[in-house]
């Protein structure tokens, strides 16, 4: 059990919306996995539909390169489209 | 009254079990499995309280779903030996809850045809999470049957030992031919081969061989409990006999 491989969950709470990280956890296989993250993270109604990853299947950046990597969009405010009036009825943007 | 006993002998199922689950809070073999298990613990419960709500509704008088629940003594719980065995190690638990969930499953697809509108009600909300309780235990049975060869033997033995007291489950008693009768209740012995079926299905699928049994035991449907039940009850009745009337 010490040996099981650690997953990342993934739930969405609402159709139309998108999976959103919300923790992980350990289990010997995806099934588990699957089930696993059904109770520990959907207890409270808190999804419709679950992902599970292998931790080790996800690649990350290396917090050592954060100045290369996002430092240099700090001073670009043009690329944030901040300029266009959004319609009311527009929700999840 | 009948039908009250009719509900004792469902929903004491569901308690009976749901505190021996509860046993487990905290001591899960992990804390994903400690949650999954709690869990299935609190849709037991609360399926419990449906059942007991609506005999109480019945009774009349002073009583309630508490005082069913707590202040009756051994032999006034119906519930069936299999849900009293103890949780004697992890494979135990998982094989006397998929012993039981197969039929659960079984009684509340049946229940749901019942005549009385209460307990129809009772059986469509309960079914989808005995359909997940079955779905985890099942899996859990593949997953020690057909894991090392020390899991294998542990899930082999808890499934020899708790066999005995699946044959119980399809007994009748009084109340339950009177139920059927009136088209209220399920026939259990009619589910006695298709629980079989499926669950030999799932051994097989487990690498786990079907035990060959001549005598079972039986009991619990008449309140003749095993030596584990007046342990279990004193430990879940201990704060109301202690503090009566006492609440949260």
């Amino acid at each position: 059990m010490k040996n099981w491989p650690l997953w990342e969950v993934f739930v969405r709470s609402k159709n139309g919306l998108e999976h959103r990280h919300c923790g992980s956890l350990h289990a010997s296989d995806a099934t588990m996995a699957l089930e696993n993250a059904r109770d520990v993270y959907t207890r409270r109604m808190e999804g419709v539909s679950i992902w599970v990853v292998p931790s080790s299947a996800i690649t990350a950046s290396n917090p050592d390169n954060n100045g290369e990597f996002f430092e240099p969009a700090k001073d670009k405010a043009y690329r944030h489209p901040t300029f266009y009036e959004l319609p009311e009825e527009l929700k999840h943007m | 009254m009948k039908l009250v006993q009719y509900l004792y002998g469902i929903a004491d199922n569901a308690l009976i079990l749901g505190q021996r689950l509860g046993e487990l809070c905290g001591h899960g073999p992990n804390l994903e499995t400690d949650i999954a298990m709690t869990n299935i613990s609190l849709d037991l419960l609360g399926q419990t309280r449906s059942y007991y709500q609506y005999a109480a509704q019945i009774l009349g008088g002073d009583a309630t779903e508490d005082t069913i629940a707590f202040l009756r003594s051994e032999r006034e719980y119906k519930n069936v030996l299999l849900v009293e065995q103890p949780n004697t190690d992890f494979a135990y638990s998982i094989g006397r809850q998929f012993l039981f969930d197969v039929y659960h499953l079984l009684l509340l697809q049946e229940l749901q045809l019942s005549q009385d509108e209460t307990l129809s009600a009772i059986a469509k909300k309960c079914i989808k999470e005995v359909q997940y309780h079955t779905r985890f235990s099942s899996d859990w049975i593949k997953r020690l049957g057909d894991g090392t060869p020390e899991s294998k033997e542990r899930m082999q033995n808890a499934i020899n030992d708790l066999w005995t007291f699946t044959d119980e489950l399809f007994h009748q008693t009084e109340a339950d031919q009177a139920m059927v009768s009136e088209g209220i209740g399920v026939d259990v012995t009619k589910l006695k081969d298709n629980y079989y079926q499926k669950i030999n299905e799932i051994l097989i699928e487990s690498t786990l061989a079907i035990p060959e049994m001549k005598y079972f035991q039986k009991g619990g449907k008449h309140g003749i409990h095993t030596e584990h039940m007046g342990y279990l009850l004193a430990d879940m009745q201990y704060m109301q006999r202690t503090f009566p009337n006492m609440t949260w």
